[in-house]
């Protein structure tokens, strides 16, 4: 299929637009697409992200303040930086490396950073740390009133009632 | 070329339509997104951290009940063509068929299946378990994609977190895990020109809609996936259940506005459907887009009981066997080669032809 802009190079993009309660698709190729300013598939999907990514740990304080916000992550050696590029992390112990930015976006992302479904036991057995827990999001609550992220507070609020 | 006969109904059972609201779902999707502790994401995996992922999961599949007679295809060893055959069943993604704008497979990139549930390999996760079913099955493809998940996870140590839950390489995807995508065919809500308006308002509830194929796939033939934006904050069972009533609802919409349709326009309605049908019976060349939108067509005339010599089996079965891998298997040419409208045409007139005789 041709392009619907420049009739001659191979439409790889499809977007399907509603204008005035009309659908209508456009295939375009890649050059004008990005002249469009419409992003390939790929990309389109992790739009969302996108914003977040490119906002992710500005409004933070300095990171060196914050302990567990580490530039690179120590499992994997991945970066923030990797991350805003790819929209991808590197290894699961990123999600401790980046807390407090990933904290910021999964609460973006989802509304929430709480996971409340089935929960996976590990192969020891061992339970989740409900008394650390309890300890961390006592922590976190302090930190959200004392910045007035009041969102964040009630959310903390929720959560701590439910742990206890 | 690979034997898809292997497969439990060659892996289209999902088309039988003989799943619940089978006129307007197509079918059901349920997948979770899981990682091995202790390893790098995929992003970051070298090829043999890719083998070794493989060589693990796959062993112990083989002592799972659910997976034990898996077939395995190994995708990183299989023709374009191949792959395209096994993303148009809906069996793997396009991003593991290395159908991406840079058409290159991953090494390691591997899918085991069997009847109705599976595992893609190496995907953007380590894992991607999923099911697949006929129609509107919410509760029973997540009861199969969740004994799986269960019995993997007793052997296998998946990544994750007490506060996080399962952890993605995506963020977009943490938590649960879950996304589940119902395929609907909506072509009265096209028609009477709602279906912006439904849109928007599942996307207002946390849902979001893709094409036939899924993420970053246009829509074709009315045909929407419609499933869960969210992965974190709600249990597996309030995600589900919340797609499923808005599904419902959606699917009230469509049966009011094909409604609406035959009673305010019943001549352009039956117009409409005849006309696709005599296309797709008599036409000798067919572009694969043109075939969707007849074949939703002639699928509104069977909904609405204008037409009553064809199945919707029959009707799925086209949407699958005129694309453009299938046909080209099936009539031994290349998916490029230029008398593929003619040959679908063809193909399509056949199968149509032998459904008359068969009816009487």
């Amino acid at each position: 299929m041709s392009c619907d802009q420049c009739r001659d190079r191979e439409a790889v993009i499809h977007l399907t637009q509603i204008v005035n309660e009309q659908v209508t698709t456009l295939h375009l190729c890649e050059r004008c697409a990005a002249e469009k300013g419409v992003e390939s598939p790929s990309a389109g999907t992790k739009t969302p992200l996108v914003g977040f990514l490119a906002e992710m740990g500005k409004d933070l304080p300095d990171t060196t303040t914050t302990p567990r916000s580490t530039e690179t992550c120590l499992r994997c050696g991945g970066s923030l930086q990797d991350f805003r590029e790819s929209g991808r992390l590197g290894c699961p112990e990123c999600y401790r490396s980046f807390e407090v930015p990933l904290r910021d976006l999964l609460r973006r992302l989802h509304g929430s950073t709480h996971h409340v479904g089935e929960r996976y036991a590990d192969r020891e057995g061992a339970p989740a740390d409900a008394g650390g827990q309890t300890a961390e999001l006592r922590e976190q609550l302090r930190l959200a009133v004392e910045t007035e992220n009041f969102e964040l507070a009630a959310e903390l609020r929720d959560r701590l009632r439910v742990v206890e | 070329m690979i034997d898809l006969s292997l497969l439990t109904d060659g892996g289209v059972g999902w088309l039988d339509a003989s799943g619940p609201s089978s006129h307007l779902v197509l079918s059901t999707r349920i997948r979770l997104a899981r990682n091995l502790a202790g390893r790098v994401f995929q992003g970051r995996s070298s090829e043999t951290e890719r083998e070794d992922i493989l060589s693990v999961v796959e062993r112990v599949a083989r002592e799972s009940v659910l997976l034990r007679r898996a077939t395995k295809f190994r995708l990183d060893r299989l023709e374009r063509t191949e792959r395209q055959l096994l993303h148009e069943r809906h069996l793997v993604s396009k991003e593991l068929a290395g159908l991406d704008a840079d058409g290159r497979v991953r090494s390691g990139a591997s899918l085991l299946v069997q009847d109705r549930i599976g595992v893609m390999l190496n995907e953007e996760d380590h894992l991607r378990i999923q099911g697949l079913h006929s129609g509107f099955a919410l509760d029973a493809t997540y009861a199969e994609v969740d004994r799986l998940d269960s019995e993997l996870g007793q052997r296998l140590a998946f990544a994750f977190h007490p506060e996080f839950g399962y952890l993605t390489s995506c963020p977009t995807n943490v938590g649960t895990g879950l996304r589940a995508s119902v395929l609907i065919h909506l072509p009265g809500l096209v028609l009477t020109k709602e279906i912006s308006k439904v849109l928007q308002g599942l996307a207002q509830v946390g849902l979001t809609f893709r094409g036939l194929y899924g993420e970053g796939s246009e829509v074709v033939g009315n045909f929407f996936q419609l499933s869960n934006q969210t992965t974190l904050g709600s249990s597996e069972h309030e995600l589900l259940d919340h797609l499923g009533k808005m599904v419902r609802q959606v699917m009230d919409y469509e049966e009011q506005a094909r409604q609406v349709l035959l009673r305010d326009a019943p001549a352009i309605i039956e117009d409409k459907v005849w006309r696709a049908y005599g296309l797709l019976r008599y036409a000798r060349a067919l572009s694969f887009e043109e075939a969707m939108n007849l074949l939703s067509g002639v699928r509104l005339g069977v909904g609405v009981n204008l037409i009553s010599d064809v199945a919707m089996y029959t009707l799925n079965k086209l949407l699958v066997y005129t694309q453009p891998a299938h046909l080209a298997v099936a009539e031994g040419v290349a998916p490029t080669d230029a008398d593929l409208p003619i040959r679908r045409a063809r193909f399509v007139r056949k199968v149509l032809e032998s459904e008359v005789g068969r009816r009487g």
